[in-house]
């Protein structure tokens, strides 16, 4: 208990402002938590507990809520974020090969960061580019019809510098 | 005369490489009087990058690169064009009026997709949008919307088909002052993506037919519910309804007929069950996404506990159309208890994969070879599957039904939300059905037992069949689970999990077999049941095999039958590709 109520924590003014916009609406829980996504990048626990606190939401509704929907992450995710789309053209047309390769290539597995945080890699469902297949992106960046040996050269682009997004 | 280039570009996401080199080019040479770029969602119809379609001169280009866009700006400013960018696929994109017979499409929710500048109101008027609204509103009334939505005989084109005209009456006939009125923009269905292009391209057409629907059914607030996987999509919505409330369609006292109605969005967060209205509705209410036992229904007890009615974007998008053409042209189209159109994702080992809208009847074969091309590479048909992880597959011999939702049906596949993902002979359906019963595991709620374990097990069961340890008796056990899954899941999640491996157990039993009695899988996609050997008989030795080998377990000499250490071999069948004398055995 101690260690909990040490930790504080100002929030975003943004996310301060959207909260203060939502907080009358129902169902405004999902909402927030976008928005909280959309500043840390994740859903750090200091601040889904002093959202809880401000709104008036219990913490057990939140955490129900963030393990419930796919796009919600508790973890800090990479620098940039490797997606991987695994569709269904997507899958026929070997997305699991290009995941495969790209463990090898960075050394990290699906749905983890590497350590030193530099890349995350996580395998989406359809990104709606089926025409394009096998698709991945990175740091919302779109590549299609992505062959094995081509992976060293698109991921050399990232290796080097920092994301611009969310950086 | 202005000319427009509209741009359709792959990444739909933030960033696109040719819209920016355009807007750079056009900046550069202070061209803004003389030409417009405008963005449109990308709709498929070549697997080879961008497509631009020049206005008023209709030349569609692709196959370009960005270095070649100023070359393509200069002979657009000239009046003249760049021959070797021309495409050949050009008739697929022409509107409506101007279609060639020949490419069988026929468009009522696509009709302004590409077409328009998605983020313009203006362009959406003038293109006759609206009309319908102002119909409604001070020719029909209520009971005349509900009464040509009737006559139109159009249904539910997220997946089950219920009549629309009668959801809308069932759900007006409730007493209550407030009601709902919902759009399912939650597209998550694995390989459909026909309601993105439609929010994306389209989004008044969406934002008209929740209008008409609200003031028909009485509702004063409506709310889309949206995949915040779809950024763009988002953002043209959120601009659609500004402007359209500025321009008094949407808000308090709509066009001054005294009708009060507004459309909010609620973000989605990547959860395919949400795409069940009951499990759509505590989402929008906040909650996780469980379904809940019906009835009641939502026409009853929905939204906050208040009748509510939710239909999918491609629901919306054919209202206005019906109700400024009337029900009976709606009727006419189409087969005898399905009207309209449907529009299909064709995805997977087609040439041209893209979105195409036809007439309700049109033939796999005519969707798939006449408009699509047929079969990548010239290899065999096998199969198409439809409703995705709920849907089935269609073997070769239905290629010529007519395909409605009564059809569907009854060869054991459903219409679903339109997602046709065509497979080759290279497709393993075990491996298929165990990526659709993947995603349905994955996306099972935990609500409810059947569901739950049901597809757990029966995933089980196919890895075990694909690893080379099936028996007989395991395709009894697939049957006996999914019995209970079809009989007792809360919701039409658990319901249809069983649905993909059914279908395919009906059409490639023999496929099954093959796995559980001789150990083999033909595809090569079921690693464990493959081994690859070198026909010494036609083996030339040339050694491609050798060198494109990736763990270099293939030797030999030159000019002598090479040979494959099948211990360490990882089987990614990469001799098997490369070799062009076929002697490479698979098997």
């Amino acid at each position: 208990m101690m260690m909990l109520e040490k930790q504080e924590v100002t929030l975003e003014k943004g996310l301060l402002d959207f909260m203060e916009k939502w907080k009358d609406k129902p169902g405004k829980e999902i909402m927030i938590l976008h928005k909280i996504q959309e500043v840390y990048g994740y859903v750090p626990r200091k601040v889904a507990m002093e959202v809880s606190r401000v709104m008036g939401i219990p913490l057990a509704k939140i955490y129900g809520i963030i393990t419930f929907y796919h796009l919600f992450k508790l973890q800090k995710p990479g620098k940039n974020q490797i997606s991987v789309c695994m569709g269904t053209a997507c899958y026929l047309k070997g997305g699991n090969d290009i995941i495969q390769e790209i463990e090898d290539l960075i050394g990290v597995a699906v749905n983890t960061t590497s350590e030193d945080g530099h890349f995350s890699l996580e395998v989406v469902r359809c990104v709606g580019c089926c025409g394009l297949a096998p698709v991945m992106s990175i740091n919302g960046k779109v590549y299609g019809n992505v062959q094995k040996s081509e992976l060293p050269k698109i991921l050399g682009e990232y290796s080097g510098k920092e994301a611009n997004a969310n950086g | 005369m202005k000319k427009y280039i509209i741009v359709w570009e792959p990444d739909s996401q933030k960033g696109s490489p040719v819209n920016n080199a355009l807007l750079k080019i056009l900046n550069e040479k202070q061209l803004a009087e003389k030409m417009e770029i405008i963005r449109s969602p990308f709709i498929g119809f070549t697997s080879s990058g961008a497509i631009l379609r020049v206005m008023p001169d209709n030349l569609i280009y692709t196959g370009f690169r960005v270095e070649d866009l100023e070359g393509i700006v200069n002979a657009t400013l000239a009046g003249d064009r760049v021959d070797k960018f021309i495409s050949s696929y050009d008739n697929k994109f022409l509107p409506v009026e101007e279609k060639d017979p020949l490419s069988r499409q026929f468009k009522i929710v696509l009709r302004n997709v590409g077409y328009l500048d998605p983020e313009s109101i203006e362009e959406y008027i003038s293109r006759g949008g609206y009309k319908a609204l102002e119909k409604a509103l001070f020719e029909l009334g209520r009971d005349g919307v509900i009464a040509e939505m009737k006559a139109s005989g159009l249904r539910g084109r997220g997946g089950a088909g219920f009549p629309t005209g009668l959801k809308w009456e069932l759900t007006k006939k409730e007493a209550g002052e407030i009601k709902y009125a919902i759009c399912n923009a939650d597209e998550g269905d694995p390989g459909a993506y026909m309601d993105r292009a439609v929010l994306e391209g389209d989004p008044h057409s969406v934002v008209e037919g929740m209008i008409i629907g609200g003031f028909a059914v009485g509702c004063t607030q409506g709310f889309v519910y949206i995949r915040a996987e779809y950024p763009l999509a988002i953002e043209r919505l959120e601009k659609a309804l500004k402007d359209a409330r500025e321009m008094g369609l949407l808000g308090k006292d709509i066009l001054g007929s005294g009708f009060d109605f507004d459309i909010e969005l609620r973000w989605g967060a990547g959860a395919f069950v949400c795409g069940e209205e009951t499990a759509l509705i505590a989402s929008i209410e906040g909650k996780r996404g469980n379904p809940r036992p019906r009835p009641p229904f939502p026409s009853v007890s929905g939204l906050w506990e208040k009748p509510t009615f939710i239909n999918n974007v491609e629901t919306w998008a054919n209202v206005p159309v019906i109700i400024e053409k009337g029900g009976k042209w709606m009727g006419s189209i189409g087969t005898e208890k399905s009207k309209g159109t449907k529009v299909f994702a064709v995805t997977g080992k087609v040439k041209n994969p893209g979105l195409v809208e036809v007439p309700m009847g049109t033939t796999i074969r005519e969707i798939v070879y006449d408009i699509c091309g047929g079969i990548k590479d010239n290899k065999n048909f096998k199969a198409v599957q439809t409703g995705g992880p709920s849907g089935g597959v269609i073997a070769e011999k239905y290629l010529d039904m007519p395909v409605d939702y009564e059809s569907l049906q009854s060869i054991g596949s459903i219409m679903g939300s339109g997602g046709l993902i065509v497979m080759d002979e290279d497709d393993c359906m075990v491996d298929v059905n165990k990526f659709y019963l993947q995603f349905s595991v994955d996306e099972s709620c935990g609500k409810c037992m059947p569901c739950r374990i049901g597809g757990k097990q029966i995933l089980e069961i196919l890895e075990k069949i694909s690893k080379g340890n099936g028996e007989m008796t395991d395709i009894d056990k697939i049957y006996s689970i999914s019995n209970a899954m079809q009989k007792a899941s809360l919701c039409a999640l658990g319901q249809t999990t069983p649905n993909p491996v059914l279908s395919s157990l009906r059409y490639f039993e023999d496929e099954y077999l093959a796995h559980i009695k001789d150990k083999k899988c033909y595809t090569g996609k079921c690693k464990d049941l493959v081994q690859y050997t070198v026909i010494p008989e036609k083996c030339i030795g040339c050694g491609l095999c050798a060198t494109r080998c990736p763990v270099k377990c293939i030797t030999g000499e030159k000019r002598k039958p090479y040979l494959i250490d099948t211990k360490a071999c990882i089987k990614c069948g990469e001799c098997y590709n490369v070799c062009k004398f076929d002697a490479v055995k698979r098997g």
